[in-house]
């Protein structure tokens, strides 16, 4: 039996830890409603109804280039986690049900993915999106995130993948699926949990950078959200309202992506693949 | 249903040949049960046949028609796997269903093929749970009608009884049993539970270190094993054998300084070993000298172990209480016609 002063303990850090992470989201959402003066005079106060002021949302929502913002960044973190899980999975299982010449070393490529930042190749990167005039398209940000992204993601499917028994595929195959239906079917079904883990590890970090919608897509109306915020900050001038407005929503569409995964996830994080 | 014949079969891992010439013909609606230690290659053999595996040299056929090169779907068998290997995220309608959807079986058939397996197997009241609301024996019995449905040519078996517990495992085998009757199926089966073995059997095949040591009916094992590896092999407690010199006239042979008649003429001289299950011996006033180790009592009968003074064990079956202490000197006399004489190479004597 665990003490339960011992739980105790464990609660009280993990309160503290939320908290402590909380914090500035918290901060971010209460000023947004709050007027400009009241931001900066006591920003620790939540919103009243004698400092109440919408007007950065009412700014936010009436800037028709921000809601294109938010749908390219939808799209680019969307379609890099469908990318990246399909790509992600079918190489995992490749890589660990067949036997073919490469197979070392492509695993040994793959890992060395996972330890080279992607940054480090930016130049060439933009070099390339250049050439193949995708320069101010999603489209050259899903496919630098879903490379980015496709290495760890290989690396946590393959664990997952071993853990399914080996008789499971043999059975499909005596039930005459094909190799593509064995994995479709059988597979893809029983890697749920590991593909929702890899899903969130995936999305926050693509819907937080800012690193690549500023070199391959900074204007032409494909800016990411969270590019698209910088309009609102100014070398003299900021519009703050805007700014804690604009970020503020930005956290709900990867937060209803979370729930979405969320059951999933802690399935993969508790329970291994598959009993 | 359909014959099996695998003709020549080899199959290497590498440079380590797994399977070793095997040759074997399974009749129409034959029970073949494959038995032989642990890594002496059922499993693989098993899964050569299910073209699982793919095999080095040689062909398999079933029904007449060569199969070496074809996919497993294509082979018209259906397994059952040790593990059941019940596909977790599916009922179990759907689990038996599965197949025949991919193989484009018209719906009203499907149903009508697993409501006949589920009649069968008394899965009735389980079709709509998962695999991991079912008990061991309950996914046994799905993952038969897995197999039953596809209305295969041959039912391919893999240990299916080791998860179970003892007495569902008896139940289990009595029902497989029935099913065998019931389906007329062709079907080939991996244990090394001699028991199921001995039971199930219309063939027995002996395996060993990748080779086939002998093919036969149970009590023709039994009785006359073609060599030592399947005379110690079949029979529990395992038969009892010691080394022995032929008197050269045939008649006797010399073990442990005692000169035991022979039940036939046996031509030739030389070290030969002899062999007698512990059911065909007795303790009496004539025979191999030994000294009493152990008695175990088990009630009905009971077991003495003893030893030669060479240091041979030689095991004898007693009924009631033999009244023996330990230490005691014994004579260990074998029943006369239950004797197997082997030659230097563990090959069974000819003419006996
Ligand atoms: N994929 C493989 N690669 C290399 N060797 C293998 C492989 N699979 C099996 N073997 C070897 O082949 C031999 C036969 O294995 P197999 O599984 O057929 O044994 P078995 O008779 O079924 O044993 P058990 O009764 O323990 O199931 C073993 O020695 C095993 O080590
Ligand atoms: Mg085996």
């Amino acid at each position: 039996m665990r003490k339960p002063v011992s739980a105790f303990a464990v609660h009280a850090v993990l309160a503290l830890y939320t908290a402590l992470a909380l914090f500035p989201i918290i901060l971010v959402i209460m000023n947004s409603f709050k007027a400009k003066r009241a931001i900066f005079n006591t920003p620790l106060t939540p919103p009243m109804p004698w400092n109440f002021d919408p007007i950065g949302y009412s700014k936010v929502f009436g800037d028709s280039a921000i809601a294109t913002y938010y749908m390219n960044s939808i799209t680019v973190t969307v379609g890099t986690i469908f990318l990246t899980l399909l790509f992600g999975a079918m190489a995992a299982w490749a890589l660990t049900e067949y036997k073919f010449r490469w197979n070392t070393a492509l695993a040994i490529f793959l890992s060395i993915g996972i330890m080279v930042p992607i940054r480090l190749g930016s130049v060439s990167i933009i070099q390339l999106v250049s050439d193949l005039n995708l320069i101010n398209t999603l489209t050259a940000l899903i496919l630098v995130y879903v490379a980015q992204n496709l290495p760890l993601a290989v690396f946590i499917l393959s664990e997952f993948i071993q853990q399914i028994p080996r008789d499971l595929r043999e059975a499909g195959r005596c039930d005459g699926l094909s190799e593509y239906n064995i994995f479709f079917y059988i597979i893809l079904p029983l890697l749920r949990p590991a593909m929702a883990t890899v899903a969130v590890f995936t999305m926050i970090p693509v819907w937080n950078d800012l690193w690549f919608p500023l070199l391959l897509a900074p204007t032409g109306g494909k800016q990411t959200i969270t590019l698209g915020v910088q309009q609102f900050l100014g070398q003299y001038i900021t519009d703050w309202n805007a700014v804690l407005a604009a970020l503020s929503t930005a956290i709900i569409p990867v937060l209803v992506l979370y729930v979405i995964f969320s059951r999933q996830l802690i399935r993969g994080l508790t329970s291994g693949a598959v009993k | 249903m359909a014959d099996v014949k695998i003709g020549n079969l080899h199959k290497s891992y590498g440079t380590v040949e797994v399977l070793k010439d095997i040759n074997l013909q399974v009749e129409d609606g034959a029970f073949v049960v494959l038995v032989g230690p642990s890594g002496c290659g059922k499993s693989t053999l098993l899964r050569s046949i299910a073209g699982l595996e793919p095999i080095t040299s040689g062909a398999i056929s079933i029904g007449g028609r060569n199969v070496s090169d074809l996919a497993p779907a294509q082979r018209e068998i259906a397994m059952v796997f040790q593990s059941y290997a019940l596909y977790p995220h599916m009922n179990v309608e759907n689990n038996m269903a599965f197949g025949l959807k991919f193989a484009g079986v018209p719906k009203a058939e499907i149903a009508d093929r697993v409501n006949e397996a589920a009649r069968i197997l008394q899965l009735e009241p389980l079709l709509k749970r998962r695999p991991r609301e079912l008990s061991g024996g309950q996914r046994q019995r799905v993952a038969i009608g897995r197999a039953i449905v596809r209305h295969p040519k041959v039912f391919l078996f893999d240990e299916p009884l080791s998860n179970l517990d003892a007495a569902l495992r008896i139940n289990t085998r009595v029902e497989i049993a029935r099913l065998h009757k019931l389906l007329k199926a062709t079907i080939v089966y991996v244990t090394h539970d001699q028991v199921e073995a001995m039971t199930l059997a219309d063939k027995i095949v002996v395996m060993n270190k990748g080779r086939v040591e002998q093919v036969g009916k149970p009590l023709e094992l039994y009785y006359r094993p073609a060599n030592l590896f399947v005379a110690r092999f079949i029979g529990s407690p395992a038969m009892n054998t010691l080394a022995a010199t032929l008197d050269g006239k045939g008649k006797a042979a010399a073990v442990a300084g005692v000169s035991l008649p022979l039940p036939a003429a046996v031509s030739g001289t030389g070290e030969i070993t002899i062999g007698f299950r512990p059911e065909h011996c007795s303790i009496g006033k004539t025979g191999i000298p030994a000294r009493v180790e152990l008695v175990e009592r088990l009630g009905e009968t009971g077991y003495v172990h003893a030893r030669t003074a060479d240091g041979a064990a030689l095991l004898v079956e007693v009924k009631g209480d033999p009244g023996l202490a330990q230490g005691a000197e014994v004579r260990v006399a074998p029943a006369a016609g239950h004797l197997h004489l082997f030659d230097g190479e563990g090959v069974r004597l000819a003419g006996t």
